[in-house]
């Protein structure tokens, strides 16, 4: 059961990359080739030539790194905030930040892509990383529910040391917090370079586009060189699969600690 | 305070700001360039007069019928599986787990070779049953089943929560059963179902939610039409048209107020209709 289980789902994944590598006439062959016979990399070679990947590997690859760096400092920042400071308005702001996340994008969407026109923002990538480095719910939620584990008492010590609450927050509760932090960052790098909606509002001209829209658009122009079609959408798996198999660790912990706790 | 300053900023800024004006919005005439123009409950009566709206509404809960089920359906099996002391369990849970992670983009392209009436791998496995398979997403009947299906593709978040979940549920209480002579059926019945139940219903709200916003996918693998025969055009989809295709920005905000309520009466009736079957152990809950 698991292994016939384990196969249908593997399929998809197999008759993926055993398109990229056939040869057009063997693409469409059935019953298909299970090893590709000959092998060819011509898909590889003209996908990515078409496509411009390097150029549209670079934009997401800019929008993820800022992103994610946003994303970590803003959102640990007022982790720290509502979890280790006590002042007026605390818990009412947590909750009001709260009751945010049940609002569809949807609802901001035309306000948002309104703001940033007037500000001469559209077809940047401002915002896709600007609004990184304004915190979000969901991951101060997740960091402000690990920072509470951490005993105040260590607080207390380094405040009876003389450490200013800036310091406590860089040099006491960062170290303690790298798990948690990294599964934000894994998350933030990978919610980035799998954005659709978001590269599909603001980003007009083809020269910025991202991988994901590039792909879209691809899928437009080539809707049945499915060789090269596959090709380009192993290269946009491939680097999540290695991010994942990289921090396994941190991954199944956040899903983890954000599923069951969330 | 100024360590949350970023969230304080960031919440009027882009959401507070946004929320007041997006309701604005939905009362007006707003064609984007030219400033919004009051304009009452128009758009809110347009909407009720709108065939595509209804239709739209329609096939959105049609997905979310399909797959918010079935996904948990297919989660919950295979985390069954994967809790039990077999070698090489490693290897299942990442291949279950890889899909989720794919971008939306590659998956739905992926797919749609799967789905392919005549070169894909589903209709040539269904050939093989002699099965002559349908049309998948050319076929308007079709075109719904193939997503859900493509959808119990992605569990593999859902799984990982069920898996953690499955191992907090107490070792003595099977063994207990076991004495008792109970079959293993009557021990996922009564005991492990009972213990997930605070799982699966987070599952199911989240899928809920998930699912009342469906996009990405029925974009990408339509072109942004919903075709055929709008069979595909979900709601989250006619309001990206209204807004960035026919500059109905008003109109595209009160679809979203619209998305946003109706979300919020369905999660409410979850809530109050399932309340009594979820157990919660402890009162640390």
């Amino acid at each position: 059961m698991l292994i016939a289980l384990g196969a249908v789902f593997a399929a998809p994944f197999y008759w993926l990359v055993t398109t990229s590598f056939k040869t057009n006439a063997n693409i469409s062959r059935w019953p298909p080739q299970i090893i590709p016979d000959p092998w060819t990399a011509q898909h590889y070679i003209e996908g990515v030539t078409a496509l411009p990947f390097g150029l549209y590997l670079v934009n997401t690859l800019v929008i993820c790194v800022f992103a994610t760096l946003g994303t970590v400092l803003s959102c640990s920042l007022c982790a720290y905030g509502f979890s280790k400071l006590r002042w007026k308005g605390r818990t009412l702001l947590f909750w009001i930040m709260l009751s945010t996340m049940m609002l569809p994008y949807q609802v901001v969407m035309v306000p948002l892509f309104h703001v940033f026109s007037k500000l001469g923002w559209v077809d940047t990538y401002l915002p896709l990383i600007v609004p990184a480095f304004f915190g979000n719910a969901f991951f101060i939620f997740l960091l402000r529910q690990f920072f509470m584990t951490i005993p105040l008492s260590l607080n207390e010590a380094a405040k009876i040391d003389g450490c200013g609450e800036f310091q406590i927050y860089s040099q006491i509760m960062l170290p303690l917090a790298k798990p948690a932090i990294a599964t934000v960052g894994i998350f933030t790098f990978m919610g980035a370079w799998n954005d659709f909606l978001g590269p599909l509002i603001y980003l007009f001209d083809e020269s910025k586009y991202t991988l994901a829209l590039g792909l879209q658009m691809f899928l437009g122009q080539y809707g049945n060189y499915f060789g090269r079609l596959m090709a380009v959408s192993t290269l946009l798996i491939l680097p999540i699969i290695m991010l994942f198999f990289a921090t396994q660790k941190s991954f199944v912990e956040g899903i983890t600690m954000t599923g069951v706790k969330g | 305070m100024l360590f949350t300053s970023p969230v304080i900023v960031g919440l009027l800024l882009f959401t507070g700001y946004p929320i007041l004006a997006s309701l604005y919005y939905s009362f007006c005439n707003f064609p984007g360039l030219r400033p919004p123009v009051w304009i009452g409950m128009g758009n809110y009566l347009q909407l009720i007069k709108d065939p595509l709206v209804t239709k739209s509404l329609l096939n959105t809960a049609a997905y979310a019928a399909g797959s918010v089920p079935a996904g948990i359906a297919v989660a919950f099996v295979l985390a069954l599986l994967l809790n039990q002391p077999v070698r090489g369990i490693a290897v299942f849970r990442t291949i279950f787990y890889l899909p989720s992670i794919v971008p939306a983009v590659a998956s739905s392209v992926l797919w749609l070779w799967v789905f392919n009436p005549q070169y894909g791998l589903l209709n040539g496995v269904l050939g093989l049953f002699g099965i002559n398979g349908p049309g998948w997403m050319a076929d308007p009947v079709w075109a719904k089943p193939a997503l859900i299906i493509m959808s119990t593709w992605g569990v593999g978040g859902t799984m990982i929560i069920f898996l953690a979940g499955l191992q907090d549920v107490p070792r003595e209480m099977y063994e207990a059963a076991e004495i008792d002579g109970a079959s293993d059926l009557q021990q996922t019945a009564h005991i492990t179902l009972p213990f997930m139940s605070p799982h699966i219903f987070f599952a199911f709200i989240m899928g809920l939610i998930g699912a009342s916003q469906y996009f990405t996918q029925a974009y990408i693998m339509t072109g942004g039409a919903g075709s055929p025969a709008n069979s595909t055009l979900f709601f989250a989809m006619y309001l990206f048209q209204n807004a960035f295709h026919f500059f109905k920005m008003g109109y595209a905000c009160a679809m979203a107020w619209l998305l946003f309520l109706l979300t919020l009466i369905a999660t409410i009736v979850v809530f109050k209709s399932t309340a009594r079957y979820v157990y919660y152990r402890g009162d640390n809950q």
